[in-house]
């Protein structure tokens, strides 16, 4: 398994339109993609699951990847949540 | 004549007739199936459908609002997609043999209740969201048409609440403004009316009688004036008149060039205090950003701003802006602006005291923070950077070899950053006496007539008593402005005005023949002067 942390910059956190963005990216890759906020996590290819965590800007999150091309998801993921939160 | 209050979303006027819009209301019973295959391609099958027709809610409303504002029906489609949403209604089909509708209709109460108990207004208001795509596949699944109609005269929509796809769906010409008791100002339709320029109100107390009554909505003072009387009604049509012009002008300079009728080109840009007036300057289609005033990070924050936080903030501006000239001006705090934690001293004399770019020279650990992040800023987009309160080209100097040294520094550890320009403001009677030698050192000028004035006219500009003898068209003035112009030009300048007396309408002529390049605005005031400019000769 890969994981990274990851401080939300984006002003309203995961809204809507980000967390669409985030399944898209995240249902390119064959291993699992989990957004872990507290004790409360996410399959990142769930968008509404995904929302009802409610991150919002300045929060820290942990992002865990998980299956065979879990190298190349963790780059890509990584790279996403650079670009757009 | 009754008045009612609420909250408004857009502000603009309208009068007209009421309609009163009710949701073709679905009363959904819970039936037992016996075909459980059948049931589940009577959902697939809506589902289907509910995405089509949302593709094409899409294309709307991109055509209309833009991508950007559009995007909340691509996000209405992965919902309909959404795993657990899915399943649950497939689940409830199977294992409880219930009809579809009830299925779709329970499982999206779970969902807009599990949204509804968020503790973020954001979050909480997508609650919306998952009742509107619920209400659709409902609507497909009894075969109802689409809602939105609105009739065939223009009226005041008048409704509970409405979701993002009936407001995109109503006839936008016969859309005079919404009034509704329920929504947030951060739901898509407000931010939808917003775009178009619909006048709205949130949070009325409407009333089913209403409806086919005259009716004044005034979204500036978040008022409903239901069966209005003459006085009422004649003020809000002269208003009316007045708003229908400023957005004929609108209408007829967006997208124009900022030439003058001889063919000199002007650089018009537009003055933020924040990157949530970016949006803004786009709206009002300024060619580039000539202010942005980076006190709010330090004003917003309990301690200085890291490097990392300022960083993204410049970044976002500047790819916000996309290959548009933005120009930020270095710290600016002191005099009327304090901020606690810099823990400056009571002064007696703040304007003429320790502020802005006197404070960044003496702690200049503060200073190398900003600019770092300024120039890493500058790999994303066309950062110019520009200096407050210069009064002598030692400044300049110290300035320039501390950006050389940041520069150095980045290098070293390999971070990139672009080209930029580097220029100061135009603020004190000194530094227009010794614009012809700082212009041999700097880039651009940029002349802050506020202070300018102030400072020229000896008169405090927060003095009350002073406000009848405070001309900020005093000669002495507009001769400090052409001899820095001149001086500019003769050290290969461009020069430019970002205090008020750049958005005086009055003045613009006289600025063009001086042989101003740029003049940055309120971004109110963009379209305004873009207008002087087309029909200025220069020559």
């Amino acid at each position: 398994m890969k994981s990274f942390n990851y401080v939300i910059t984006d002003e309203v956190g995961i809204h809507a339109r980000p967390a669409g963005l985030l399944v898209k990216e995240a249902k390119k890759y064959e291993s699992t993609v989990t957004i872990v906020k507290g004790d409360r996590r996410a399959d990142a290819r769930k968008l509404m699951m995904l929302m009802s965590l409610g991150v919002k800007c300045g929060e820290e999150i942990t992002v865990e990847i998980e299956g065979a091309d879990e190298e190349a998801a963790a780059a890509g993921i990584e790279k996403f949540f650079e670009e757009t939160l | 004549m009754e008045i009612y209050e609420g909250k408004s979303i857009f502000k603009g006027i309208a009068i007209g007739k009421i309609y009163y819009y009710q949701k073709g209301k679905q009363q959904v019973k819970r039936e037992k199936i016996r075909d459980v295959a059948a049931e589940k391609a009577r959902y697939e099958a809506a589902n289907e459908k509910a995405s089509v027709q949302l593709q094409a809610l899409y294309e709307k409303a991109v055509k209309e609002v833009g991508e950007a504002n559009a995007a909340v029906f691509e996000v209405h489609m992965m919902m309909l997609e959404d795993d657990d949403y899915v399943s649950s209604i497939v689940n409830m089909i199977e294992t409880q043999h219930v009809n579809a509708e009830f299925a779709v209709a329970s499982t999206g109460d779970n969902f807009a209740e599990m949204f509804s108990q968020m503790d973020d207004e954001y979050f909480k208001a997508r609650a919306a969201d998952v009742k509107d795509i619920t209400e659709r596949l409902i609507s497909v699944l009894a075969e109802q048409e689409e809602t939105g109609d609105i009739g065939n005269d223009p009226v005041i929509v008048v409704a509970d609440d409405l979701a993002p796809s009936e407001t995109v769906q109503m006839d936008k010409e016969k859309l005079l403004a919404f009034v509704t008791r329920h929504g947030s100002a951060n739901s898509h339709t407000a931010i939808l009316a917003r775009t178009m320029n619909i006048p709205a109100l949130i949070g009325v107390d409407i009333k089913e009688e209403w409806n086919g009554h005259m009716a004044v909505v005034d979204g500036r003072d978040g008022r409903l004036y239901i069966d209005p009387d003459e006085e009422i009604l004649t003020r809000f049509q002269d208003a009316q008149k007045k708003e229908l012009e400023a957005r004929k002008l609108l209408s007829l300079l967006k997208g124009k060039e900022d030439v003058t009728a001889d063919g000199k080109h002007i650089k018009l840009y537009a003055n933020i205090a924040g990157v949530g007036d970016v949006a803004n300057v786009l709206a009002n289609d300024a060619a580039g950003i000539g202010l942005f005033r980076s006190e709010f990070l330090y004003l917003e924050a309990e301690d200085y701003p890291d490097e990392e936080t300022q960083f993204l903030a410049y970044k976002r501006v500047a790819e916000n802006m996309a290959g548009k000239k933005v120009v930020v001006r270095t710290l600016d705090i002191g005099a009327d602006k304090q901020v606690d934690y810099f823990k400056l001293d009571k002064e007696e004399n703040p304007a003429m005291g320790y502020r802005a770019i006197r404070i960044c020279l003496d702690r200049p650990e503060i200073f190398r923070t900003q600019l770092r992040a300024l120039i890493r800023a500058s790999a994303y987009g066309e950062i110019a950077i520009m200096y407050p309160m210069i009064i002598s080209v030692e400044e300049v100097l110290k300035i320039k070899e501390i950006v050389a040294s940041v520069k150095k520094e980045l290098d070293e550890q390999g971070i990139q950053y672009g080209d930029f320009e580097q220029g100061i403001m135009i603020e004190t009677p000194a530094a227009v006496m010794m614009s012809e030698e700082l212009a041999q050192e700097v880039d651009f000028f940029s002349i802050g007539t506020n202070d300018l004035t102030q400072y020229t006219l000896a008169m405090d500009r927060q003095n009350m008593k002073l406000d009848t003898m405070y001309d900020p068209h005093h000669p002495a003035i507009l001769k400090m402005i052409r001899m820095t112009i001149d001086n500019g030009h003769k050290g290969g300048c461009w020069v430019g005005i970002c205090g008020e007396l750049g958005a005086d309408t009055t003045l613009t002529e006289t600025f063009l023949k001086m042989g101003i390049d740029e003049l940055s605005v309120s971004p109110s005031f963009v379209l305004p002067v873009r207008k002087i400019i087309r029909e200025t000769k220069v020559k």
